[in-house]
């Protein structure tokens, strides 16, 4: 009964995004009002559907109905409660119905937070956002609907896949939808703006907070689905260049560099046709992850199921949505204007450079992800593109990027004496190096050249973001008073280049430094890493909720200080699946690491014991973005009403367009 | 030196650049969709099979070689009882053994020695003689990464095919079968 309950809110849900889609964008070119107040009141009843539709899912999981077939599959009766919930989007049809849902709710915090939009504005975003939900709500319903009954019902369920059973790949999948999904308004506001030919200061400044929140999301989901590669997976390692992740990697660089762009559009008005481009493609690639997730075109350590029905759904639905909105900036963008002049040296074009470097990276990894595709659709044969090539090619890409973003901020808009600027580095820039070279040589290896390049940079960029703080803050009378001035766009900004940093100096040292050992040990066996003496004390059984595991108990000691780690092997009884969950002694200086990994003659066990310096770095540098992110949006000015005048005179400009 | 933009000078075409290249990303993944990723060609077909001596299923105490194989087309299937996609492939291997074209050969891997023998009793048993490969050794040296995998074999010891996952009957008719013809015509 509350399946039927939840696929009849999401068939309702369906022909509110009709309506939300079709009267508004018709309302608007045609200047009918009443049919363009359709769109918030069809937003919000769309996204009171979808909850709906997902809380009936949610019931269903918590009440173990395994006559749902999409529950039977994916849920038992001894799971936790907890991950019965996380079951929700524990695999593929119930992660689309999130993925709607989130849409759903973007689009009515849209209609709530939109109290300075020109009607038409709004009804131009509000109907694209319904188009993008009629294409995903479609999907779900004609290829991957999770009410299915399931006829006989099965006496108890599949259980979970025992990779997700995990706090953090609970919480990874709805971080890293928000911040997919929140694209999509960056991606409405630039086709909007097209269609209504109101691309100006205006509609930058109103994407950029919505940009900003998707963009601190997406960080977040990609830190933590790092971050829970690490310690699950048991390899030690936090980033595999996998399909999956370069497809949430990829929307991540094109909406920073979406963000760096808008702050010129809104502030100078240039590179106008440019940040509608970079909106359009940064939801274009998130589209496009969904499509290379859920086809199956592409092999990956993420094998999610897959099905060629729903792949080809995908592609047309890709199609249709980015095919449009290319087309619409084709016929469009010639006629936009930008009316900004600017120097050849000036923040306008090095921030143009490092779009371009940011789009460049982000289409390599694109390259690399489809390449495999490409040879084989040519009939060349198969190959993976792994890590040598994203390495060899990201590499050298990134290093410009993290030099211009540490004198970016010293750059005045229109036009910037280079010389007063490099007059103002002259001992940070080689200070900053040499002191990277020192750290590196003296404290571990005096013939470490990319070590010594890494900490270099990320010295340059912290030294350099701090130094730009300061000449701010020196502006005025005193410090405290310097402070204060501030707005949190700036430290916002500052945050955000320390973050990147903090990641910097947490990659390298990390890659450089990093000793692992993969051993024969019996109880009573030690072994000597990385100055670390770990002494392999015993195993025993210990039960679990679902499943049963072997934990060994190791004392890991160095210089009279003494912990103990206790890694598991543990056997999912249901899905009969063996999970390694490792032990980790997480610290700001280094993690010691151990997993266990099959289990040898008489009481012997391989273990692969690994010491990582510096490793938590990379996430704290995840969460400094994170915090950038956060205090840029709550920077007073966005919600800030527009003058009434402008305001008027854009919607009158649009009307006559 | 302030830079002079001109849109009318620049081609109003440059705009569908992106369009274009769009559209031929799009063709790309349709033809992607038509492929099947999962098809990984093993390294060793075309080379010698990895030998092989390993006591038996059936009787702990005689032991069967790859050299004992030789002169003749085979198929060594891999098989555990722990395996679920076995259970769903077994009568297939049934059937097709009943029609005594080639001799099946089973390489028990991972399992013990009860379970498998209690399996082979309950679902029949295909196999001309079964291997028992306890610890997987033989399994890792034949390049296994999942069970069922099934090698065809021929009469000098080169693996000719190797299928990943159940076979199934159309496997069998529209791929094995007219290999195996071929390789029995060869002399």
């Amino acid at each position: 009964m509350i399946a039927e309950l939840g696929h009849i809110a999401l068939i309702m849900a369906l022909l509110m995004a009709l309506l939300q889609g079709a009267f508004p964008l018709m309302g608007a070119s045609q200047g009918v009002d009443i049919w363009m107040s359709v769109a918030k009141p069809a937003g919000r009843a769309q996204f009171l559907f979808l909850l709906v539709s997902f809380g009936a899912l949610t019931a269903c999981f918590v009440n173990n109905d395994f006559s749902v077939e999409y529950v039977a599959r994916n849920s038992n009766s001894a799971l936790p409660l907890y991950y019965r919930i996380a079951a929700v989007w524990g695999s593929h049809e119930g992660s689309m119905l999130l993925w709607a849902t989130i849409l759903g709710l973007w689009t009515a915090a849209v209609t709530v937070f939109s109290r300075s939009l020109s009607e038409d504005f709004l009804a131009r975003v509000l109907g694209i956002m319904g188009l993008v939900s009629v294409g995903i709500l479609l999907f779900i319903l004609f290829t991957s609907n999770p009410f299915e009954r399931l006829t006989p019902v099965p006496p108890d369920g599949n259980d979970l896949n025992p990779l997700l059973q995990d706090f953090g790949m609970t919480v990874h999948p709805p971080m890293l939808y928000m911040g997919y999904v929140g694209l999509s308004v960056a991606f409405a506001f630039a086709i909007a703006a097209l269609l209504g030919g109101s691309l100006d200061s205006a509609w930058a400044r109103w994407s950029r907070p919505w940009t900003l929140v998707a963009w601190l999301f997406l960080t977040g989901g990609i830190t933590l689905g790092s971050w829970w590669a690490y310690y699950e997976l048991g390899w030690g390692g936090w980033w595999f260049w996998d399909p999956v992740e370069n497809a949430s990697f990829m929307p991540w660089l094109v909406a920073t560099a979406l963000i760096h762009s808008l702050a010129v559009t809104e502030k100078r008005g240039a590179f106008k046709a440019w940040t509608v481009l970079l909106a359009i493609f940064a939801f274009s690639l998130s589209l496009l992850g969904t499509f290379l997730v859920r086809s199956g075109v592409l092999t990956s350590v993420h094998a999610f199921a897959s099905d060629p029905t729903r792949g080809l759904f995908i592609l047309i639905l890709l199609a249709i949505v980015v095919g449009g909105s290319l087309l619409v900036y084709t016929v469009k963008a010639p006629a936009v204007r930008d009316v900004a002049r600017y120097s050849l040296v000036s923040k306008e074009n090095l921030l143009l450079l490092n779009n371009i470097l940011l789009v460049t990276a982000s289409g390599s990894i694109l390259l690399g992800t489809l390449y495999p595709l490409i040879l084989d659709a040519l009939k060349l044969g198969k190959i993976s593109v792994g890590p040598p090539y994203f390495g060899t090619v990201f590499a050298p890409l990134m290093a410009p990027i993290f030099l211009l973003a540490g004198i970016g901020p010293m750059f005045a808009w229109r036009e910037s004496p280079i010389g007063r600027i490099l007059h103002r580095v002259r001992y940070l820039f080689p200070a900053s190096f040499v002191a990277g070279i020192a750290l590196a040589a003296l404290a571990w290896d005096e013939t470490d050249f990319k070590m010594m390049a890494g900490l270099g940079c990320a010295f340059w960029l912290a030294a350099s973001a701090c130094l730009s703080l300061w000449s701010r803050i020196r502006l005025r009378d005193g410090w405290l008073e310097g402070l204060r001035a501030q707005s949190p766009s700036v430290y916002g900004m500052t945050a955000a280049h320390l973050g990147v940093a903090v990641f910097l100096v947490g990659a390298v040292l990390s890659d450089r430094l990093s000793q692992e050992k993969l051993v024969r040990m019996a109880p009573g066996d030690s072994v000597m890493l990385a100055g670390y003496t770990f002494h392999f004390l015993g195993t025993e059984t210990v039960q679990g909720p679902n499943f049963s595991a072997q934990q060994a108990t190791f004392r890991v000691e160095r210089d009279g200080e003494s912990l103990e780690l206790r890694p598991q092997k543990r056997n999912y009884k249901v899905q009969r699946n063996m999970m390694t969950e490792a032990a980790i002694d997480p610290g700001l200086s280094r993690d010691l690491y151990v997993a266990l990994g099959e289990p040898l003659d008489t009481n012997a066990w391989s273990v692969r014991l690994y010491v990582k310096p510096f490793i938590r770095w990379i996430w704290a540098g995840g969460l400094f973005m994170i915090a950038g992110g956060i205090l840029s949006v709550s920077d007073r000015r966005y919600r800030l009403p527009l003058p009434e005048t402008r305001a008027v005179a854009g919607r009158a400009a649009s009307r006559a367009i | 030196m302030p830079i002079e933009r001109n849109p009318t000078v620049t081609s109003h075409m440059r705009f569908a650049i992106p369009l274009v290249i769009f559209i031929l990303l799009v063709v790309l993944l349709g033809v992607g969709l038509t492929l099947d990723p999962r098809e990984v060609p093993s390294p060793l077909i075309g080379k010698p099979a990895p030998a092989f001596s390993l006591p038996e299923v059936a009787a702990a105490d005689r032991t069967l070689s790859l050299e004992q194989l030789k002169g003749q087309v085979f198929l060594l299937n891999v098989w555990a009882s722990w395996c679920v996609s076995c259970r769903q492939e077994h009568p297939v291997l049934v059937d097709f053994a009943k029609r005594g074209i080639v001799p099946i050969y089973g390489l028990n891997y991972k399992d013990t020695r009860n379970d498998a023998l209690a399996w082979l009793k309950r679902f029949g048993d295909p196999y001309r003689a079964s291997v028992f490969d306890e610890d997987g050794k033989t399994g890792i040296d034949w390049g296994v990464y999942g069970v069922p995998e099934t090698f065809l074999v021929d009469k000098h010891g080169v693996i000719r095919y190797k299928q990943t996952g159940p076979v199934t009957h159309e496997d069998l008719e529209n791929k094995i079968l007219p290999l195996i013809r071929e390789l029995q015509g060869a002399a």
